[in-house]
C-alpha cells in the first residue's frame, strides 16, 4: 500500500447525516426533490451553511450537477461517479481526498431516487445495440434478480449454501428494522416465512429480494480539524476502497466470488490499520439476501464458501455476535435502487449513539461495504468515534 | 414469420459477424491473432491483450451448464414464457455466453451445473437468430 494512502486516515470526517423527510411510496415528490430534503436535513445535522459546500457528489446521468443546479450550489469540486448502489461510499473516498488535496472545503453528497413512483426519474433503459440488449436481454436477463439468482445458485452449487441460510439474512435484519420507526416493514417474519414466499427467479424468493422504495439520503464532510468545532461528534474516515469489475453480469469471473469487493475491503482495512476484530459495527449491503453472503466472505470475515454458515443461528440479528444492517437494510428498510448512502447514514448515528431501542453499545468502529450493479463494484468505508 | 414479442438484438458494426453467423445457425467467436485467445461477447479489441487484430473462428457450439437460474417473474411478454431457464453456458473452447436452456423442465430438480449442453439457433427475425442451449449425451 502506497504511503499516500494511509497518509489520509483520519484526515476527513463525516459530519452531518440525513435522509429525506418522508420514505416510502411517494408519488407526490421527485426525484430532485428528495435530494433537496436530504441535503437539507444532512447540513442542519452537521450544523453547516449552504453556502459553505463547495464540493457536490452524487450518481446517476448528469446528477451532481443537475443537483448543484437544484439546490443553488455552484460547486468548484464536482464528482458524478456512477458504479451502481455503492457509488456513494466510493463518493466518500472520493471526497476525503479531494478535501485532503485543497481541492474543496465541504463536500456534500446526495441520493433521491423515486425508485418505485418513478417521478422526476432520469432513464434508465440501454441502448438497443448495447451490449446489454445484444448479449443478454434477449436471454430473458430480467433485471437485478435474475442476475443475482445466477450467482446465488452457483454458490450453493459450489459451497452447499442453502435456501435457509439466504432467510437468514432476511429474516434477522427484519428483526433490526422492527427497532426502526423508520423501516417500511416492520411485521414479524419467520425462515419459513422466506421460503413460502414465492419465486421470482430460483433460487430467490420474494422476501430474499429487497424492496424498491422512494427516498433520499445526503452526508456532509470535512476535514477532522473544522469537524471538531462542528456540533456533533465527528466520524473519521478510516479506511476507504473502491473497484469495478463489469457492467453486464455475463462477465462476471467467478459467479461464486464477488472480486471487487476483495479489492474494495483489502484496501479499507490495510489503511485504516484495522483487524476485523475491531469492527464494532457492520452495514453489508443487502439487494439480495445472497449479497452479504459474499460480501462477508469477500470482506474477510469468513472464508470462501462459509458465508451461509457464518449468518446461521440469526448471528446478525439484534443480540447476535455480529450486528449488522442495523437500520433494518435494504430487505426491511429502505431500497430505493442505489441504497448506498442509507448505510453510511445509520454507521455514523451508531457510532454517535444516537440509534435509541437499536444502538449497538458502544459501537467506535464500523464498515459500510456496498455493492454495485449485479455484482459489478464494490466500494468500502471504514469509519470510526477515534484514529487508532 | 408471426412478430416476436422478444428483444431482438441490434447489431454494432463490431458485433455484425457474429450475428451474420447465427443467422446461417454457426457459432462463431473472435479470435484475437496476437495472443491467440477467443473472447465473448464480440468487442473491437481483445479484453485480454487490446490488441484489435481479431478473426472469426467457429466453435463447436458444445459445452457445459455453468450457472443458471428459473426465472418465474421475467420480462413482460418474453416469448419463453415463464418460467423460463436463463443459463450461462461455459462453452469447450472456454468463453462463456448467456443463453436460454431449452428443451427442458424448467425445474430446478432437472437440472445440473456441469450437464452437457450444445447450441440450437431459435430463428426470431429475418436477420436475427439467437443461440440457445439444449440438453447434449454425456460424452459429447
Amino acid at each position: 500500500m502506497s504511503a499516500g494512502l494511509r497518509r489520509l486516515r483520519g484526515r476527513v470526517a463525516i459530519v452531518g447525516v440525513g435522509e429525506s423527510d418522508e420514505m416510502g411510496r411517494l408519488p407526490h415528490k421527485s426525484a430532485l426533490a428528495l435530494h433537496a430534503e436530504a441535503a437539507r436535513n444532512a447540513l442542519a445535522d452537521a450544523g453547516v451553511a449552504k453556502a459553505d459546500v463547495d464540493g457536490v457528489f452524487s450518481a446517476g446521468r448528469w446528477m451532481s450537477a443537475e443537483t448543484a443546479e437544484y439546490l443553488g450550489i455552484r460547486p468548484r469540486f464536482v464528482d458524478g461517479t456512477l458504479i451502481g448502489g455503492c457509488s456513494f461510499i466510493a463518493h466518500v473516498e472520493h471526497a476525503a481526498a479531494a478535501i485532503d488535496a485543497g481541492l474543496c472545503d465541504v463536500a456534500l453528497i446526495t441520493h433521491g431516487e423515486s425508485g418505485a413512483s418513478r417521478v422526476g426519474m432520469p432513464g434508465t433503459r440501454f441502448a438497443p445495440d448495447s451490449e446489454r440488449m445484444q448479449f443478454e436481454t434477449p436471454f430473458g436477463l430480467a433485471g437485478p434478480p435474475t442476475g443475482y439468482a445466477l450467482a446465488a445458485a452457483r454458490h450453493m452449487h459450489d459451497f452447499g449454501t442453502t435456501g435457509e441460510q439466504l432467510a437468514e439474512v432476511a429474516v434477522a435484519t427484519r428483526k433490526w428494522a422492527q427497532l426502526n420507526p423508520r423501516a417500511l416493514m416492520r411485521d414479524p417474519l419467520t425462515i419459513a416465512d422466506v421460503l413460502a414466499s414465492r419465486l421470482i427467479a430460483w433460487p430467490l424468493h420474494l422476501l430474499d429480494c429487497c424492496l424498491v422504495t422512494d427516498a433520499g439520503g445526503a452526508v456532509v464532510l470535512t476535514a477532522a480539524e473544522r469537524a471538531r468545532d462542528l456540533p456533533k461528534p465527528p466520524v473519521y474516515v478510516l479506511g476507504t476502497g473502491e473497484c469495478a469489475t463489469h457492467v453486464n453480469v455475463s462477465q462476471m469471473a467467478d459467479f461464486s466470488r464477488w472480486e471487487a469487493a476483495e479489492v474494495s475491503a483489502r484496501q479499507a482495512f490495510a489503511m485504516a490499520g484495522v483487524a476485523h476484530a475491531d469492527i464494532d459495527h457492520a452495514m453489508f449491503y443487502d439487494a439480495f439476501t445472497i449479497v452479504p453472503i459474499m460480501g462477508l466472505e469477500a470482506a474477510g470475515f469468513c472464508k470462501r464458501g462459509e458465508g451461509g454458515a457464518f449468518v446461521a443461528g440469526q448471528r446478525t440479528a439484534p443480540g447476535g455476535a455480529f450486528p449488522m444492517n442495523t437500520n433494518g437494510g435494504g430487505l426491511s428498510y429502505t431500497h430505493t435502487g442505489m441504497y448506498g448512502i442509507f448505510t453510511l447514514i445509520e454507521a455514523v448515528r451508531q457510532l454517535r449513539g444516537e440509534c435509541g431501542a437499536r444502538q449497538v453499545a458502544g459501537a467506535k468502529i464500523s464498515i459500510c461495504h456496498g455493492l454495485g450493479g449485479m455484482f459489478s463494484a464494490a466500494a468500502t468505508l471504514i469509519a470510526g468515534t477515534e484514529i487508532p | 414469420m408471426p412478430p416476436y414479442s422478444g428483444v431482438i438484438p441490434v447489431p454494432t458494426p463490431e458485433t455484425r459477424p457474429f450475428w451474420e453467423a447465427a443467422r446461417r445457425h454457426q457459432l462463431v467467436l473472435p479470435r484475437c491473432r496476437a495472443c491467440g485467445r477467443l473472447h465473448y461477447h464480440p468487442r473491437a479489441a481483445c479484453p485480454f491483450c487490446l490488441a484489435g487484430d481479431l478473426e472469426w473462428q467457429p466453435v463447436s457450439g458444445r459445452g457445459r451448464l455453468h450457472t443458471f437460474t428459473v426465472v418465474h417473474r421475467g420480462l413482460p411478454n418474453f416469448p419463453l414464457g415463464v418460467p423460463y431457464v436463463l443459463a450461462i453456458v461455459e462453452l469447450d473452447e472456454g468463453p462463456r455466453m448467456m443463453t436460454n436452456l431449452v428443451g427442458v423442465e424448467p425445474d430446478p430438480a432437472r437440472l445440473r451445473i456441469g450437464m452437457r449442453v450444445e447450441v440450437t439457433f431459435a430463428d426470431v427475425s429475418e436477420e436475427i437468430a439467437l443461440p440457445h442451449f439444449r440438453p447434449a449425451e454425456e460424452g459429447r
